[in-house]
């Protein structure tokens, strides 16, 4: 008897509901906000074993269009997804309890509701089985998202809801173009390991359209430039959400389908034989770059991350891109463990801010002396994240880099290499004013963040720390990142 | 036995006995018309769920009024496309006759006038039922004669303004109307019969001759206008604007997608209009001019500053759809086409009955003076509003999704990647002009003119609310589920011979 993988979708729909039923009882809306991310977790949990046994658990309900079911089916790839996004949000909702009511926020009902559906398309995302599953979660995903950016209701907030809204609905029509062209040329929409047989048969021209087609669809949500303009802006959303939605699901969302894309959809040798893993090797590295020199041009410590983020994001598509066994292993790894250390650093912007009201990096003088706690797990997120020992940032780089040896490119190690100094360059000074630089300023009162703000994020990056020491320890990211890239490459070249 | 052996009749013979009890009803009591009204609209959406059951059993069910044999008597057909098409209209109907005793009473104010308002409501979905079932070119001219002539009535008992549209739908109607009769008596006149199965027999013989071709074009002219296809659609915006909230959400969902079905048996099962000589692409030049309604119905639907004028060009937009699966002539745009049939029937009904209860609560429905204060007050509306809205946007799981999803699955399998393009332009319009209302009702605060008890709770009483929230709900169901409705009805209403 395995556990049916619509459990842990269906786990926080639910939630979302009881959290809207009990508006008014603050104490016991966020008890379920908690009951529904723990329950959520084992659910997935549950989903591992079969996935690394090789025998995923499956689910199929009613057909949504003649031939294509409405159907999930957890493997490795799609478990490591799920993990890492319900994982976090159990963190997450204690920082965001935390968060929203050191702040007092209004309209805290429609926050965590929403956030409980936002988790409920991730997990669909992550064990779709086929395209149109996928897209169904993935626009409830971009739905689900909004009220959270809009959350503040401010002109800049509406702005930027907007502008995420263009962003990703445009991203949504020309992915259901391009699942309905797959449709009609191969006669399938199952995310097969290796690619979808039938489009082998499809013309270069239509191979070609549908490359573009996917690439725009999912690459806004993982904001490969030029389609990243929509993820700074969102910065104005409270800072639980930039963690969570912006650091690990909804970008995650993206990367996760173009995993989905070249190693399900098109596969490796498809790729290849058209030279369509240049273009996106290409793009994601142009992203790198370009992202990390603007993320130098950021004073608002929360618009750095997030371009940080963009940068980030494109390594996973560069291991994608690259075609190679251990590149792609590399890419899933880092999409989980970019996660545990991103989220650290968003969840100590927010503690400062609920702490100190500063936003800016500018402001950061002596503020490691004030909160140890928050600037010490900031010091060890950025370390990670510059791709240094003994964070888990080290050991999907490492990966990335095998990859990348693998397949001979060695521009891409450069790439790598360079993208590790620059994230030192635009992190290093963070902490350099933080614990060097005598405080400016008085601060009222004493101590750290409370600690429903300082706990989620230590516990954070423990998390990296120890996922760094030991990679395939509990969620055992490491055995599916090999199980997903040895699937889609088993037949392969 | 007895009484269903006439099924096929009967959606016609409870309404149309109904339109004429309800006056004698009326003198007796004022509110039994209602409850006729609800009664027999109710009753009729019985028989027509009977009947589909009974064509999905035992294929199309022929029946001979009077029993007269065709081609000297009339006959009635019911096959998967008219008895899904019936079913769709009679719950339709139903859901807005139910919902429509509060409001006709508030925009009504009128004494007396609720008696003939029910009467002529349903003397036109009388006329609907029988366009949908006839199969006789005559008669159905006869029906469509009896519903405009009703249609007319239901738009200019609004008001001042409503007798200007509804004149100007009288003038446009009555000549798409001639235009059909007169295309029907080039017709006639080639081929000596008006009954569809026969025209279809003897049509082959005379494909080629000019008077055909002639014919042809008229009649689908003639539709084509009250069907509101691009450029024939200026009666629409005003019509639907200037009527009472009951009566467009009466005639918005099924008033035009009556005319389509027309254009579907016209163009696909009665004439093969590649036949009708020289190759005429007439479903093909319907299909564009669906593409430039597309796109002009949602560009000006997003000046508009009225919602129920916004939601009339939306309205031209999506019965484009329609005209766009007719134009592609394959089997996915067929069933993209008739999905959308009942698709936006849910969705329109919808919307606009929520615009009514705005109208209703607020006084107005104008989009500018939207704000907070809506959504405080009626919160059920405002969210079933934006599930209506949502699934205009083409958003999954709800239906709005899957009728582009099929449409789409259509333009490429004929390789009409500008008809795909419009398809995907469409959602994003349509984005832009709903998020601009959903925008302003959930973020734009009240002005300081409102006090507290303005904010108090004031939903619409729960007899407009449950069909509204009833249509919310179909919307997501009936999207998860469009599998079943295509492959049980619609695969087997696609025309023989069509892939």
């Amino acid at each position: 008897m395995t556990m049916s993988p619509f459990a842990p979708i269906l786990v926080s729909l639910a939630a979302a509901v009881l959290i809207l039923a009990s508006g008014r009882r603050a104490n016991l809306r966020e008890a379920w906000t908690l009951a529904a991310a723990a329950a959520k977790f084992l659910l997935v949990l549950a989903l591992l074993p079969p996935a690394l046994a090789g025998r995923p658990a499956e689910a199929v309900l009613f057909e949504l269009s003649p031939g294509v079911r409405f159907a999930l089916r957890a493997d490795a790839l799609g478990v490591s997804f799920a993990l890492l996004s319900s994982g976090l949000w159990i963190l997450t909702s204690v920082y965001s309890i935390g968060y929203m009511r050191g702040l007092k926020e209004h309209k805290q009902t429609r926050y965590f509701a929403s956030f409980a559906v936002c988790l409920s398309s991730a997990v669909g995302i992550a064990l779709s089985a086929n395209l149109l599953t996928f897209i169904v979660f993935y626009e409830i995903l971009t739905i689900a998202t909004y009220p959270l950016v809009i959350h503040k209701e401010a002109p800049a907030a509406v702005r930027a809801g907007r502008k995420y809204l263009a962003y990703t609905l445009t991203a949504g029509v020309v992915l259901i173009a391009a699942a309905a062209i797959v449709w009609r040329a191969a006669g399938s929409l199952e995310f097969t390991a290796g690619g979808i047989g039938g489009l082998a048969g499809a013309g270069a021209g239509t191979i070609k359209a549908l490359f573009v087609l996917f690439l725009a669809g999912v690459g806004v949500k993982a904001s490969v430039m030029p389609l990243h303009g929509w993820l700074p802006t969102a910065m104005i959303a409270p800072t639980p959400v930039s963690a969570l939605l912006h650091a690990v699901a909804v970008v995650k969302a993206g990367v996760f389908g173009a995993l989905r894309v070249v190693g399900f959809v098109f596969g490796p040798r498809l790729m290849a034989d058209h030279g369509l893993n240049m273009v996106l090797a290409v793009f994601a590295g142009a992203t790198i770059v370009l992202a990390s020199l603007l993320a130098f041009k950021q004073d608002n410590l929360k618009r750095r991350l997030a371009y940080s983020t963009v940068g980030h994001l494109s390594y996973i598509v560069l291991g994608a891109a690259l075609l190679a066994p251990t590149a792609y292993a590399g890419a899933v790894l880092h999409m989980a463990f970019h996660a545990t250390m991103k989220i650290t650093l968003f969840f100590c912007a927010g503690a400062i801010y609920v702490r100190l009201h500063r936003e800016n990096i500018s402001q950061l003088d002596g503020v490691g002396r004030i909160m140890p706690w928050t600037m010490g797990a900031f010091a060890l997120g950025a370390v990670g994240l510059a791709g240094l020992p003994p964070l888990d940032g080290f050991i999907s780089k490492w990966y990335l880099g095998l990859g990348a040896a693998e397949a001979g490119r060695t521009a891409a190690i450069l790439l790598l290499v360079g993208s590790g100094l620059l994230n030192a360059g635009y992190f290093f000074p963070i902490l350099q004013r933080a614990f060097f630089r005598p405080a400016k300023e008085k601060v009222e009162g004493k101590g750290d963040a409370s600690p429903l703000l300082v706990v989620p994020l230590a516990a954070t990056a423990a998390l990296s720390l120890i996922l760094g020491l030991w990679p395939d320890l509990g969620a055992r990211f490491m055995t599916l990142a090999k199980t997903a890239a040895a699937a889609v490459f088993g037949g392969g070249p | 036995m007895g009484i269903l052996n006439n099924s096929p009749a009967l959606p016609v013979l409870i309404l149309l006995p109904a339109a004429i009890l309800i006056p004698l009803a009326g003198l007796v009591r004022e509110r039994l018309a209602y409850h006729l009204a609800v009664l027999s609209t109710g009753l009729a959406a019985a028989v027509s769920a009977l009947n589909l059951a009974k064509v999905l059993e035992g294929g199309a069910i022929h029946y001979w009024l009077g029993g007269w044999f065709p081609p000297i008597g009339i006959e009635y057909v019911l096959d998967h496309l008219s008895a899904f098409i019936v079913l769709v209209v009679n719950v339709i109907a139903f859901l807005v006759i139910l919902h429509s005793r509060v409001l006709v009473a508030r925009e009504i104010p009128a004494p007396g006038k609720h008696v003939p308002y029910y009467a002529v409501a349903l003397l036109m979905l009388c006329g609907f039922n029988g366009i949908l079932v006839t199969g006789d070119f005559f008669n159905l001219y006869v029906w469509l004669e009896i519903s405009s002539l009703a249609l007319y009535g239901l738009v200019a008992v609004g008001g001042k303004k409503s007798a200007v549209a509804a004149f100007r739908y009288l003038i446009m109607g009555t000549i798409g109307a001639s235009f059909y009769l007169i295309g029907l008596a080039f017709l006639f006149t080639s081929t000596g019969t008006l009954n569809m199965a026969d025209m279809k027999a003897v049509f082959p013989h005379i494909a080629g001759q000019p008077a055909a071709a002639v014919g042809l074009v008229l009649m689908v002219v003639g539709f084509g206008l009250k069907m509101a296809l691009f450029p024939l659609h200026g009666w629409l915006p005003d019509a639907y604007t200037q009527a009472p909230s009951s009566s467009s959400a009466l005639i918005a969902p099924v008033g035009t997608k009556v005319a389509a079905y027309v254009l579907f048996r016209l163009l696909f099962f009665v004439f093969v209009p590649e036949e009708a000589g020289r190759g005429l692409p007439v479903a093909q030049a319907v299909g564009w001019l669906s593409a430039a309604g597309i796109i002009f119905g949602s560009v000006m639907a997003i000046a508009q500053k009225e919602m129920k004028r916004m939601l009339a060009y939306s309205s031209i937009a999506q019965i484009g759809y329609i005209g766009l699966g007719i134009g592609l002539a394959n089997s996915f745009g067929f069933i993209g086409a008739v999905l959308h049939v009942m698709n936006h029937a849910v969705m329109k009904a919808l919307l606009f009955l929520t615009a009514g209860h705005f109208r209703m609560r607020l006084g107005h429905s104008r989009i500018p003076e939207l704000d907070e204060t809506a959504r405080r007050r009626m919160p059920w509306t405002t969210a079933a509003f934006s599930v209506g809205a949502l699934s205009m946007v083409g958003l999954p799981p709800a239906v709005g999704f899957f009728s582009k999803w099929y449409l789409a699955l259509g333009t490429i399998d004929r390789s009409n990647w500008i008809f795909l393009g419009v398809i995907l332009a469409s959602s994003l319009l349509n984005a832009v002009y709903f998020f601009r209302v959903i925008e302003r009702l959930y973020l734009v605060k009240s002005g300081p003119k409102d006090g507290e008890s303005e904010s108090a709770v004031s939903e619409a009483p729960a007899s407009m609310l449950l069909p509204v929230l009833l249509l919310a709900a179909a919307i997501i169901v009936l999207g998860l589920l469009n599998a079943f409705v295509v492959k049980g009805v619609l695969q087997a209403a696609v025309p023989p011979g069509m892939t």
